[in-house]
């Protein structure tokens, strides 16, 4: 394994970055009726990220992510078409919003909607497509310095 | 099935199948058949819209469930589902003769892309919004880019910068006009803004947004004087990608034009469609021209799109219900034949080794039966009767004669001839001659694949041409509708 850049940075982004990536899970549940959702808050896990492998390494980055981007990418956009299509088998126009509650006894109400489902996909596609990004910039950066 | 559904799946469908594609990556050998199948899919659901609403109906969804005039609609006629149907019959036969074309390391990304860009011509050929169009229009900028750009090539390259210059440009002044027309009445819904458009009393400031979209339409029609990145960029990519763009990209311009200039742009027709009439006329010379100088097939073929537009922005200019007709069965007879012509270029060029008429030859005598082929668009593009180019071009002149129009009648009948006189060109230097090079070893036998799609395309055009009266009474009724939109506007607004 290659020695961190810094091990200052290195040490702060494993503090920092499970809390951004909680933040962004926060950003993208309360996304479909509160400021946030699937696109903000997929790119604040791209600069979790981003950090995580600027302080450890694109190797490293590379293996914490365990499926490549494109495919993380093409799950989202498959997770879109699906609710569009759960809408469609319900009789109703593609992209309807279709409610269900749902009780998980002893833990919580929940309040299950295919906007939320959507918003599932944009984030991982958004997510997939700026790792992307990400990783193509960080690899150019390293070909360019060495 | 309901119409919610059906208006939906020319949209999802090529949608699924592009993921799939990513989402299989391991499995290369599923994509080409997937795709074709796709297409297939996409043309049995055009034929159940179309026996929907060839009568005049007209079919609306509203996508997530919000009605007019805040919800996005889906609105099927029969210019839009016409145009999904031949989108899909071309699409397929080019993802047909793509299944032994692509190198295999653009293959993932060509099988890809080909179907996000067939889903985007058709929303916006479905699209009941204004805005929507212009998303899908730059999706299908977006999916253009990279199957232009896919290979990499110098040539390629320089094409494609060119190609996303000038869209981006004409992208800029539609929005920008789409901005003017949402602050001057508060809607985006094409129906709305056909009912508010003429109630708005200010038709010098609609005027000046109508000129903003025929330029920014206009450079994506390729029309005189904005056609010049077209010829510059369509002979780069290869000959699979060239073809459905020289069959649809330009087209799906023409469809916008047609339906903002009955729908909305109507306030001021002397000048709006007096100047269209101008565009078609110089389009067409200019075009033809162009084509006649060139001696590369792609090239040549590329001139051609340009003059082929003229005709048809000259029955939107005219706006008569027999130019409209016209207008739209020439853009069918337009998609099939042009589409078809690329495919035979392109295995002309691998047979021959090049695209150059010169170094070509011998076309016949390899391929007798291809050359025949070639002769069913090639004389159907010169309007020769009685192959569908020339009953296009009938309704069109006669469209113009009862205009009174006699100039751009003139016109359109010389380019004819031209465009019989580089047709021929080709016919003479590059099929009938004895091979350039009669070193070169003879090429293996074209892929049965390839020869079904150019059969196919053929055929199309020979069914055409036979059944012009039944198409024509179809597309009479979809010329009636956009004149005399009050059917598509309560469609929208009252479902």
């Amino acid at each position: 394994m290659t020695p961190p850049v810094s091990i200052v940075l290195h040490t702060t982004t494993r503090f920092v970055v499970p809390i951004m990536l909680l933040f962004s899970l926060f950003l993208l549940l309360r996304g479909h009726n509160a400021p946030g959702g699937g696109f903000g808050g997929a790119l604040v896990a791209v600069a979790a990220y981003a950090l995580y492998a600027i302080g450890s390494g694109w190797r490293q980055a590379h293996v914490a992510l365990r499926r490549s981007p494109e495919t993380i990418g093409a799950a989202g956009l498959a997770i879109m078409l699906v609710s569009a299509a759960l809408a469609l088998l319900a009789g109703r126009p593609a992209f309807a919003a279709l409610r269900q509650d749902a009780r998980v006894p002893g833990l919580a109400d929940l309040d299950l909607a295919t906007p939320a489902l959507f918003d599932v996909g944009v984030y991982l596609a958004v997510f997939g497509s700026m790792i992307t990004v990400v990783l193509a910039l960080i690899h150019r950066a390293r070909v360019m310095t060495e | 099935m309901t119409d919610d559904l059906l208006l939906a799946l020319p949209l999802l469908l090529p949608l699924a199948a592009a993921v799939t594609v990513m989402l299989t990556r391991g499995l290369p050998r599923l994509h080409g058949p997937l795709n074709v199948a796709c297409m297939a899919a996409l043309a049995a659901v055009g034929a159940a819209l179309l026996a929907r609403v060839h009568d005049g109906a007209v079919l609306v969804t509203f996508l997530g469930g919000w009605r007019a005039p805040f919800g996005i609609p889906l609105v099927a006629d029969a210019l839009s589902v016409t145009m999904v149907l031949v989108t899909a019959l071309v699409a397929g036969c080019v993802c047909l003769y793509a299944l032994v074309d692509v190198p295999p390391r653009q293959a993932l990304v060509y099988h890809a892309v080909t179907p996000v860009l067939v889903a985007s011509a058709n929303g916006a050929f479905l699209t009941g919004d204004l805005f929507n169009l212009y998303v899908w229009f730059e999706v299908m900028l977006m999916s253009s880019f990279v199957l232009m750009a896919l290979g990499g090539e110098a040539p390629q390259v320089r094409g494609t910068v060119k190609y996303m210059a000038t869209n981006l440009v004409s992208s800029t002044l539609f929005l920008a006009g789409v901005g003017l027309l949402y602050g001057l009445t508060g809607t985006l819904n094409m129906a709305e803004l056909a009912a508010r458009v003429p109630a708005l009393g200010q038709p010098a400031l609609v005027s000046v947004v109508a000129v903003l979209f025929v330029v920014a339409f206009g450079t994506k029609a390729a029309v005189f004087p904005l056609f010049s990145w077209l010829p510059a960029s369509y002979p780069t990519p290869p000959v699979a990608t060239t073809a459905l763009f020289a069959g649809l990209l330009t087209k799906v311009a023409v469809y916008a034009l047609l339906r903002t200039f009955t729908l909305i742009f109507v306030h001021d027709v002397g000048f709006t469609h007096g100047a269209l009439l101008w565009i078609a006329g110089l389009t067409m010379v200019t075009g033809v021209l162009g084509a006649v100088a060139q001696d590369e097939v792609r090239r040549l073929l590329s001139f051609h799109i340009v003059s082929q537009i003229g005709y048809m922005v000259m029955g939107l200019a005219l706006l008569s219900p027999l130019a409209l007709l016209g207008a739209i069965f020439f853009t069918i007879h337009n998609i099939l034949a042009k589409t078809n012509l690329f495919l035979i270029g392109g295995v002309m060029a691998r047979l021959g080794g090049s695209f150059e008429l010169k170094r070509l030859g011998g076309f016949y005598r390899a391929q007798p039966l291809l050359a025949g082929l070639f002769l069913v668009p090639a004389l159907a593009l010169a309007g020769v009767p009685p192959l569908s180019g020339f009953w296009g071009k009938l309704l069109l002149a006669r469209a113009g004669l009862e205009a009174a129009e006699y100039a751009i009648v003139a016109a359109s009948l010389a380019v004819g001839l031209l465009t019989l006189y580089s047709m021929m060109k080709i016919w003479s230097q590059a099929v009938l001659p004895a091979a350039a090079d009669p070193a070169r070893p003879p090429a293996g036998p074209v892929p049965r694949a390839q020869l079904a799609a150019i059969g196919v395309l053929a055929a199309s055009t020979l069914a055409l041409s036979a059944l012009a009266w039944p198409v024509c009474v179809v597309l009479g009724r979809a010329a009636e509708g956009l004149l005399a939109p009050t059917a598509y506007i309560e469609a929208v607004l009252r479902a």
